[in-house]
Order: structure tokens, then sequence, then C-alpha cells
């Protein structure tokens, strides 16, 4: 219960500087969000009287207090350049971003635990060195390169899913999964063989311990060694590396999100900065801050359940 | 000002070597010439019946900046709007202004008054007739007269002094001066009175209504079965989707998802001809190197001409864009028309020597040292720049090129006027002024900052003056000081290649930026 107290302590501490800097960095570079709305040749009478609407007009730290002050009651202000509330434009698009995540994660989770684990145990063998090639290949593929070639090869050669043909989760919750596979794949491939990559060589290293000298010389056979002893183990690293990855998965969709035509928030925060939006910026930056912060969170729980030494600390 | 993008860089990385070899390849593909040519590849496909009904996927470029057509601003918004408003009245694909929810209009010989008679019958999307309360408040509401309203939403209408009712269908504007090219601005939505959901559900007047908008992702709009052209619109919906960028655009062009799209490169073209039809027609832009004419040394004249001469339009279309586009001389288009003075584009022929000449003589022999600040986000400007660098080294120019982002670009470049020179590319209402107005000395938006005395007289007389053939003359004189004086040096109204699905038919160009979806149909 401390931890969590303490936690998120941290997680306050860490979405204001980051609003803050968020904040701040709208301040230097230059644009102004009401020639986006107004227009290019929008007169300074105009924009006078925009600003003075929309709050602009105000010194700069007291518009931060009063963005942090409505933050907290759960008013995130309005888009300048919808000029609807920010809330209701990322409760649109937040689920297809988190949905996009989770699918891509779970892909990562269900493909690199197994053969992680089959190219340890198949490590020394012919075989086992060539899918280790194949696997750094695939490690060093960017995402929305392997976006577009799956686009290419599944979409447009193989026709199993017509490109830009994006299903909203309202309409059909089957057919918007569905679609999220290619670019669920695109961005859980690279990383897949990152994890596998990780699991493989940390069983290799605990398989040299002493502890599994013992468990052979008491009569275990080769798979007993493996998963009894040397895999609980060997997941230790490996779950510093999937909170690693979880935060880096969001990040990969925005940019795939534009590779797929998805309406997620990473388009929505691209083209945001471009409109000096500055309310939408915020708080998809602050959601994204917070999603990292919670996640290594509960991956520090997931230590402690998985390694007694570090509970005792 | 719009965006044209996104022809590959990498057909420039080697270009500069292969300027003489390109230029005599390609120029004979040059199809767009003037307002509404389209050249399709594929004949047979205009002739077919229309047929009513089907759906059709546009895809666009860029988001929505609003769904209030009194705020939106962009021109890729007014694009999409155009099919669900209209105003008094509406342009036709030739440029002349029809009546639309005016039945008819009057302009008073002096240009003091306007007189519109509402259409009969003519309902709005929710079925509730217009009546003459909406067109006073629709007109109100632009020019900022509305309680509360501090500044115009549509500043061309802040010329506007009243507006009165003469009856139940009949509206009088009056103007603070003689105005008569006021009716190109009265294209601005007729919305209904005090409907306060604009921005969420627009209700207009157009061949289709709003079903459904979801930002960066697509606007849904159906026909409307009301609409007072019978017979129009015949598809029964459609839907705009935006598209990242042109390389997605491309993929889903070819896997069938979008079956129309308006902004291809010429690569495209190339790549998906066969597959789609290719129409070709004007983007309705001026295409420029712009010069800060109060930054050294473009406040020189001859500098300013040197570059003109230097700068070698044809092999920029040759370049950027398998030679499609039109070359320009000054601050028009040619879908102007009558207004359009061809022969400026002829003032300063490609001629190094006559360059170097000029430079000498302003004090530039060894040339000089300069940037060309391009909005990044509009790759067709940014190859151009390019093109233009290798041209300028032949007086020994030493041009390099700034890529910014385009909200820098608007307020450091356009507002703020830091800038040495600029490729970008100026769009248009239908009315001349609009694009000349902006080099008066005093002008606001004049962010190459050139002054002349001449111009700006010669300027005051063309807006004051309400006889036709008058107007003509002296806007085609403005035209031929910019060109004399090279305010900039103008490029060319670059091409617009539109890619279509072979079974549809209809897709017309216009001379201001529309998509209009109510003539397209399924053959």
């Amino acid at each position: 219960m401390k931890q969590i107290g303490k936690k998120t302590i941290t997680l306050i501490i860490t979405l204001l500087l980051i609003s803050f800097a968020a904040f701040l960095a709208f301040q230097v570079i230059p644009g102004d969000p009401s020639l986006s709305v107004l227009g290019m040749d929008a007169t300074e009478q105009q924009i006078a009287a925009y600003q003075k609407q929309m709050g602009l007009d105000r010194p700069m730290p007291v518009r931060y207090v009063s963005w942090v002050w409505d933050f907290v009651r759960g008013d995130l202000g309005d888009s300048y350049h919808y000029g609807t509330s920010v809330g209701g434009l990322l409760g649109d698009k937040l689920p297809v971003t988190l949905a996009l995540t989770a699918v891509s994660f779970l892909f990562i989770l269900g493909l690199s635990i197994p053969f992680g684990i089959l190219m340890a145990r198949f490590a020394d063998t012919r075989f086992g060195r060539l899918v280790n090639v194949v696997n750094q290949t695939l490690m060093s593929v960017p995402s929305f390169f392997l976006g577009v070639l799956l686009i290419l090869v599944f979409g447009l050669m193989l026709k199993w899913f017509t490109p830009g043909e994006y299903i909203s989760y309202r309409e059909s919750t089957t057919g918007f999964l569905l679609y999220l596979i290619a670019p669920a794949a695109a961005i859980a491939i690279p990383k897949t063989a990152m994890v596998i990559k990780f699991l493989r060589s940390s069983v290799l290293e605990q398989r040299k311990k002493d502890y599994v000298r013992t468990a052979y010389s008491k009569g275990n056979t080769d798979n007993r060694v493996l998963f009894i002893h040397v895999l609980k183990n060997s997941c230790i690293p490996v779950i510093t590396i999937l909170g690693m990855i979880i935060a880096d998965t969001m990040a990969g969709s925005i940019v795939v999100e534009q590779v797929f035509n998805l309406p997620g928030v990473g388009r929505l925060l691209v083209s945001s900065i471009g409109y000096r939006d500055y309310p939408v910026v915020q708080a998809i930056i602050v959601y994204i801050a917070s999603a990292v912060v919670i996640v290594n969170f509960i991956v520090d729980m997931l230590y402690r359940l998985a390694d007694p030494r570090i509970r005792e600390e | 000002m719009k965006q044209t993008r996104c022809y590959k860089v990498c057909r420039l990385l080697f270009a500069a070597g292969l300027l003489a070899i390109t230029l005599c390849g390609c120029t004979g593909d040059k199809l767009g010439n003037g307002q509404g040519t389209s050249v399709s590849v594929d004949d047979s496909t205009t002739q077919a019946e229309p047929k009513k009904g089907g759906s059709v996927v546009v895809g666009i470029q860029q988001d929505l900046d609003s769904l209030d057509p009194h705020m939106a601003d962009a021109a890729g918004t007014s694009e999409v709007l155009f099919n669900i408003f209209e105003g008094l009245v509406k342009p036709d694909k030739d440029g002349n202004l029809i009546p639309a929810v005016a039945s008819k209009y009057e302009i008073s010989e002096d240009g003091m008054t306007y007189t519109f008679t509402l259409r009969d019958g003519i309902t709005f999307h929710s079925g509730e007739p217009v009546t003459i309360d909406d067109v006073i408040y629709s007109v109100n509401r632009c020019a900022g007269k509305l309680e509360g309203q501090e500044a115009p939403l549509v500043s061309a209408y802040s010329v506007i002094s009243q507006v009165n009712r003469l009856d139940d269908h009949t509206v009088e504007l009056v103007l603070e001066n003689g105005d008569t090219e006021l009716i190109g601005y009265l294209t601005a939505a007729i919305i209904p009175k005090d409907y306060e959901k604009q921005k969420e559900a627009p209700v207009g007047t157009g061949p289709f209504r709003f079903v459904s908008y979801s930002p960066q992702h697509s606007f849904v709009m159906e026909a409307y079965d009301g609409y007072w052209q019978k017979g129009l619109p015949y598809l029964d919906k459609v839907e705009f989707r935006i598209v990242a960028n042109t390389d997605s655009a491309m993929l889903e062009l070819k896997g069938g998802s979008i079956d129309l799209y308006p902004y291809l490169t010429s690569d495209q073209a190339r790549e998906l001809s066969g597959q789609m039809e290719v129409l070709v027609g004007t983007s309705n832009l001026v295409q420029a190197l712009f010069l800060n004419n109060a930054e050294k040394p473009f406040d020189d004249v001859r500098v300013r001409q040197a570059l003109a001469c230097l700068v070698n339009p044809q092999e920029i279309m040759d370049m950027v864009a398998d030679g499609y586009g039109t070359e320009i001389g000054s601050n028009m288009f040619p879908a102007f028309g009558l207004y359009y003075l061809e022969s400026t584009k002829d003032l300063y022929e490609p001629d190094v020597d006559r360059a170097k000449a000029l430079l000498l003589e302003a004090g530039y022999p060894d040339g000089f040292d300069m940037t060309i600040t391009v909005p990044s986000n509009y790759q067709f400007h940014v190859d151009t720049a390019q093109v233009i660098v290798e041209e300028l080294k032949q007086a020994n120019i030493r041009a390099k090129i700034n890529l910014v982002e385009w909200g820098t670009w608007l307020s450091d470049v356009y507002r703020g006027k830091q800038y040495q020179s600029t490729v970008v590319g100026l769009d248009s209402d239908l009315a001349p002024k609009d694009l000349l107005d902006r080099y008066h000395s005093t002008a606001r938006n004049n962010f190459v900052s050139f002054s002349d005395e001449e111009y700006d007289r010669v300027l005051e007389e063309a807006m004051a003056s309400i006889d036709g053939a008058e107007k003509v003359e002296k806007y085609q004189r403005l035209q031929q000081i910019l060109a004399e004086n090279a305010a900039s040096v103008y490029i060319q109204d670059p091409a617009k290649l539109v890619a279509i699905k072979k079974d549809l038919s209809g897709y017309e160009f216009y001379p201001v930026y529309v998509l209009d979806m109510a003539m397209i149909y399924y053959k």
C-alpha cells in the first residue's frame, strides 16, 4: 500500500513536469493557434477578439494554472482547431489506440515466450542458429516499413484485407479487431523478435549456473530443468524489457496509425501540433506519460511477485 | 493558399545533372491549360447516361478546420462543404456565378446596392423552408453585425453597411462604397437562423446533407432529396476520407478503398493509369518564388529581374511534374479569363547573360548568398525550390533551402515577413482583386513588401471602377506592373491530376477550389 502511495506521488510530479515542459515548448516555438482557426489573412482585430474569447491573452503562468485546475476537475478544455471538447475528441480516438496497443502487446506476449523458450532449447542445433538469423533480421525492420510491406503483400496481392477500409468499433467489434491485425503485426513483429532474443540469452545464461547442474544431478529431465528451474529465473530481465516495450508500442502506434489510416490519437497528435492546438496536444501527452508511468509501476509489482529477493529489499 | 504535395524527391536527387536531357524529353505531355480543361485518358467514359444511386469514397488530404461554413477557412474545407452549403450565388464550372439560394439578383449601376430575390420553395436539410430572415442572419453573421460579434467572419463582408429586408422574398445589401466585385464573395453559406449546432451537425441547402464526421478520419454525407435542382445529386452517399499522406492514399487507391482522389503527383498518375482514369486540369494557384522586396538584395529591381531571367518555368514543370502545368508571368492564372494578361509570361525568357549583366549593374558581379524558406509539408514547392537552387547557380547565386513547418511559415514568413524568399502557391476567390490587392503598398497581406506608386493608384482606380471594360484594362495593367518590376518570380499554375474509378463519371474542374460531388455518377 505504501508503495502505491509513493508511486501515485511520482506519477503526479511526472505529469506536472511533463505538461509544464509541453506548455513551455509551445510558448517558444513560432506559430499561433488563432491563425489556424481564423486563416492566414485574419486581421489583428479578429485575432485579438479570438484570443480574448479563448483566454489566450492572459499571461502564460495564469493559463497554465487554469489548465491544471480545469484538468483536475476533469475538464480538458476545448480544442482550438475543432472547436469541440477535447474530452469528446479523445473519447473517440483513445479506444482505437488502446486497442491497437493491447492487440500488439498480446501478439508480442503470445509469440515471444513460446518461441524464446523453443529457441533456447534448440540453441545449439543448426536449425536454432538459422532461426536466430531470421530473428535478428525481423528485429531490425522498422514498423512503418513493415506496415507498408504487409499492406502490399496481404492487402494488395493476397487481398486478405482492403487497405484503408477501417471499420469503427462502434459498427462491428469483430471487423474492428480484424482490421487491427495487420497494424498490430507491424508493431509487434520487431518487438517480438527483440523479446525472443532477450528470453533466449537469458535462458542460456541461467543454464550455465550451478543450480542447474545440481538439478540435473538430482535426475531431472531437460524439460523439467528448463520449465521448473531455469524459466522462473530467466523471467526477471524479460519483465523489464516487456515494460519498456509497452511504452514503445504506444509510440509505435502513432507512426503505424498513419500507414494504415487508423483514426487513433497518433494522427490527432501530429496534426494538433501543426495547428498549435495546445489543449489537444497537452491532453494526449499527459495520457501517454501517465500510461508509461502506470505500466512501469505494474512492472515493479510483477518483479516482486517473480523474485522474492526484491520483496525483501 | 493550399497544398499541392508530395512529388517524389528522389527524382530530384539526380535531377540536377539531367536538366538538359529531361528538358527536351517531356514537354509534349503538357495538357492542362485554362480553366475547366479536362483531358481524359479514356474518352469512352464521358458519354454514358447518368445513373442514380451508389456511394463513393473520396480521398482528401487534410482534415476540415471547421464544419461551420463561416468559420472554415482552409481551402480543403470549402472543397468538402461546397456540397452541403450554398450561398446567395454559387460558382459553376466555367467560373460564372449562378443564383443559388437567391433565384435572381441585381447590382445597381453604381455598385452600391445588391438586391436578391429568395428562391421559391427552397428548404434546409432539416426540411424547414429558407426564409428571408435566415438570409439576413447569415449575411449579418459573415459581416460581424450580430450581437456579441466583434469582427466580421468573412472579411470581404466588412464593406456591407446595411442589410435591408424589402419584403418576405427580397433583401437589399447596401455597401459603404461602390464595389461590383463583392458578388464573387457572396458565395458564403446561407444557414438557418439561430441554429447553434452548426459546428457539430451542419445544416445547409446544398445537394448533400451531413451524416457524420470523425476528426482526422472521415466526413460522410448523403443525398438530400429536397434539393432545389431536381434530379441532383446522382449519388446516394459520399464519404470523404482524410488520408495520412499521398503515399498511403496510393495504397488505398490501389486496394480499391478510395474511388476518387484529386491530388495525384505526376509519378502516381503514371503508375495508376490503366487501373484508374486520370484527368488533368489546373489547380488555379499562383506558384512563385516570392521575394521579400524589403530585404537586401531584393530591394533592387535589377536583382529581381535577374532572378526572373534565371528561373525557367518550363524546366521546373518538366522536372517536378512531368511537364504538366501552365506557365504564368504575373500574379494571376488563366482561369480568370478576360482579366488574365497572358503576355506577361514572355517578359523574361531564360537568359543567363542578361541575368549576369543585370547583376553586374546592380553591384553583384560575383553573385550573392540567399535563403529560400519553404513550408516542408508542401513537397511540390520543396521540389520546385530544389530546381530553382540549381538554376540560380548559373549566375553564381548561392541559394540554400530552409525547410520550415507550416505553422512557422505562417507566423514568420507570411505574417512576420522575416524571410528573403519563399516558394508557395496562392489561391483566390472568384474576384480578380483577391489576387492583386495584396500588392498595394499598405495592404496587410502584402508579404512580399512590394511598393509602387503607380500600382497603388491603378489598383484603387480598378477597385472603384464599375465599368467592366475599364476594370479589365486596369487589372491587366496591374499584372504588367508586377511583371515589369519582377515583384516576384512567377512560375506556374500547377496542374491538378485527378484519379477516378473507371465506372464513375461527371467530374468537373472548377476555377475555384471545390469538389462538386453532385454531378458525379456511376455509368
